[in-house]
């Protein structure tokens, strides 16, 4: 669904992806790994088209009518209307806008796109509810201004569930597992192992294996100065913990 | 790449008119108030004001950039010259080049297609031709007519509070207003009665270099209440046109008027060349006890924009509320903002301001809270925020805050915010085009004014908005 081909790309003249390599299948869960500034979170923003980042070489390709097609020069929105999704690490905040209001919006934006008709009002909301329920969020936090006074741990949940609603091909979630709870973190993990199914693939940025102990990945990646040192399954995640990064690669 | 959208409402409608030659003097006010057939005090008036207005001098400490106005230069009274001389009975007798044109703004004023629920009186340059709904107004002891209507029928009402919220001398413009005003609206809610419509006027300007002055007088007896809207358009030209109205508000014991106003004049084009001068003065005082009054106002046209709608809380317990959207693109200036005069005890006031400036054009609140020394218990909070949406636009905030006794309890917040691009980015990474990115953005950022309109004007407002802001942002 996804391959990544000797992918180099800057921001403000500094180099921090360099040859990253990487192939993702339907029913896939990847975990990629690193220590700070290795390149993870820069290597999730540029699959979804961050305009800060600057791709200088290789190519990002995409299934799409069981074609691959470059999608480097597409725009944020087109990826996300044709099935990406990027969980962020640090949701912003958007005062004024609801909850519901930009679950609707987003979600009409893909039906559109997609040609399938929209939801009636009542319809869209049993969904959501549905889906705020999946992911411990109460009825009421629809209402809310999009990510304004949230916790970290709501904004987390309230990233998963827009994914629940959007329901995405690739779903990359940013160190969703930072800044929570055990609690939240079992929530979270259990909504995810909810979600993946055959057709769909995950990508997991993280710095540790704590999220990785709930959802088992099939291939664990180390990533360092913006390139792939090593993969592996999910045993790789194990002996990271064991040894290091600077142990491993 | 998105294109503008150019001004919807720009259009002329093409009906001879009846209008005075360019100038001002005496002559012109006598002629002006025998057309209308009113009563001599308010010639008399008219003409004080004129005599008054002489010696006053343009006010200039808003630092507005315009070419002086040549007041020798505009034409004071047009109207549209029906076929028959009289004035038409009914709307549906209006001249039907006339109809269509508020059919094309959107308010259909003929008995079949009218608006439900809402009265409208429909002013063409410096006529009104006529108020939908009659029936059900009379009813209920409504009075909603022309002001030159109301000074010949119920000229002791007039009398007894034109110029008692907003007198002649108050300000160089409205003392011009009480000269030459031609028309405008007059409602009369008597006691106890809650209006059973909204009551709205549409302003259109049609006719070129003339001014538009009117005047809009609205009493609210005890415990009445009131929903008023007004919406306002005009052609695209290239010339600068003048617009200086007076509204006075009168809330008495216990009663409510909420006032909104959609303001889409001409704002000129992309040069700056064009538009209109939107030179207003709003006022509402709570006469009564626990009276309220209340200004909303979406401000998106005009070439320069001058207005301060604001609120004397003379009564005990009254309170006064100004919710306003100030939307500026390409050239236009706004200076707008609010006055709340705190003089009954346990007065309240509200203010909520929000600035968009988008392109090269500049926007500013300017708001004074003043707490006088009787005001005992007396609050006030302010919340001013500002967005720039463009690098070359720039966005002012003169709070200006008096208090004269100790018991007052004042809030004052304001912010400053460019359009961000995270949450640009973050919109767009769940489906958005940048098109509705910045609208959800802006009505996100406006939703606390929005939400204090009428259903029907907070729909059209935001549409309103979208659009204007469409070009400037991509």
């Amino acid at each position: 669904m996804l391959r990544i081909q000797n992918l180099y790309a800057q921001t403000e003249g500094h180099s921090i992806l360099n040859g990253i390599n990487l192939e993702i299948k339907a029913g896939e869960i990847h975990a990629i790994m690193g220590p700070n500034g290795s390149g993870k979170s820069t290597l999730a923003k540029v699959i979804v088209g961050h305009p800060e980042y600057e791709i200088t070489q290789g190519e990002i390709l995409y299934e799409k009518d069981f074609n691959y097609q470059n999608i480097s020069q597409w725009t944020p929105e087109e990826r996300t209307k044709e099935g990406l999704f990027m969980a962020f690490q640090y949701p912003v905040e958007v005062p004024g806008v609801s909850n519901l209001n930009l679950l609707k919006a987003s979600f009409n934006s893909i039906c559109k796109h997609q040609g399938v008709p929209e939801m009636g009002e009542e319809e869209f909301i049993s969904f959501v509810k549905k889906k705020a329920e999946m992911v411990g969020l109460p009825f009421s936090f629809l209402d809310r201004s999009v990510n304004e006074d949230f916790s970290g741990g709501e904004k987390k949940r309230n990233e998963i569930l827009q994914m629940a609603v959007l329901s995405p091909r690739l779903a990359i979630l940013d160190e969703t597992d930072s800044g929570l709870d055990v609690d939240s973190m079992a929530k979270i993990a259990q909504a995810l192992n909810k979600l993946k199914n055959k057709q769909n693939a995950f990508l997991l940025i993280t710095h540790y294996n704590r999220l990785l102990n709930h959802i088992k990945p099939d291939f664990v990646h180390i990533i360092k100065e913006g390139k792939i040192q090593k993969s592996g399954d999910h045993r790789l995640a194990n002996e990271l913990e064991e040894k290091g990064y600077t142990g491993l690669t | 790449m998105l294109t503008k959208q150019k001004y919807k409402y720009g259009f002329v409608t093409k009906v001879p008119s009846e209008k005075f030659v360019k100038g001002l003097n005496e002559e012109v006010i006598c002629r002006l108030s025998e057309i209308k057939k009113e009563p001599n005090w308010m010639l008399d008036l008219r003409l004080k004001a004129y005599r008054h207005w002489q010696t006053l001098k343009e006010p200039k400490w808003a630092g507005l950039k315009y070419p002086p106005i040549d007041y020798q230069d505009i034409h004071y009274y047009s109207a549209p010259a029906t076929k028959q001389q009289k004035k038409a009975k009914s709307l549906d007798e209006v001249d039907p080049e006339l109809l269509k044109t508020f059919e094309r703004l959107g308010i259909p004023l003929n008995e079949r297609k009218r608006l439900a629920g809402v009265a409208v009186d429909a002013v063409f340059d410096s006529v009104s031709l006529g108020t939908t709904h009659q029936d059900v107004l009379k009813k209920s002891g409504v009075i909603f007519c022309s002001i030159s209507e109301a000074l010949k029928e119920h000229p002791d009402l007039v009398k007894k509070y034109f110029g008692s919220v907003v007198p002649y001398r108050d300000n160089f413009f409205a003392c011009l207003n009480t000269a030459v005003f031609t028309d405008g609206s007059f409602c009369f809610i008597p006691k106890g009665v809650r209006c059973p419509l909204d009551l709205s006027t549409y302003f259109r300007i049609n006719e070129k270099d003339t001014g538009q002055f009117e005047r809009t007088l609205i009493i609210a007896e005890d415990s009445s209440y009131v929903n008023y809207l007004e919406g306002c358009t005009a052609p695209m030209r290239d010339s600068n046109q003048l617009h200086a109205a007076v509204v006075e508000l009168v809330a008495l014991d216990h009663a409510e008027i909420r006032y909104s106003t959609v303001q889409n004049w001409y704002p000129g084009d992309e040069q700056g060349r064009g538009g209109i001068y939107n030179f207003v003065t709003k006022r509402g005082k709570c006469v009564g006890k626990g009276s309220r009054i209340s200004w909303t106002q979406v401000e998106a046209g005009s070439a320069i924009t001058w207005k301060y709608p604001s609120c004397i809380l003379q009564g005990d317990y009254s309170s006064g509320a100004f919710y306003s959207v100030a939307l500026t693109h390409d050239k236009m200036q706004a200076d707008t903002g609010t006055k709340m005069i705190h003089i009954g005890k346990n007065t309240k006031s509200t203010i909520i301001s929000k600035g968009i400036s988008a392109d090269h054009s500049v926007n500013s609140y300017r708001g004074q809270v003043k707490i006088l020394p009787q005001a005992q218990g007396a609050r006030n909070f302010s919340q001013c925020d500002s967005m720039l949406a463009g690098k070359n636009s720039a966005a002012n905030t003169f709070p200006l805050i008096e208090i004269k006794n100790k018991s007052a309890v004042v809030e004052h917040e304001a912010t400053t915010s460019r359009i961000n691009e995270d949450q640009l980015f973050y919109l767009k990474s769940r489906g958005l085009d940048t098109e509705s990115a910045v609208s959800l953005l802006v009505n996100g950022f406006c939703d606390q004014v929005f939400k204090k309109l009428p259903l029907e004007f907070s729909v059209e407002a935001v549409k309103l908005i979208e659009m204007k802001l469409e070009n400037s942002i991509a």
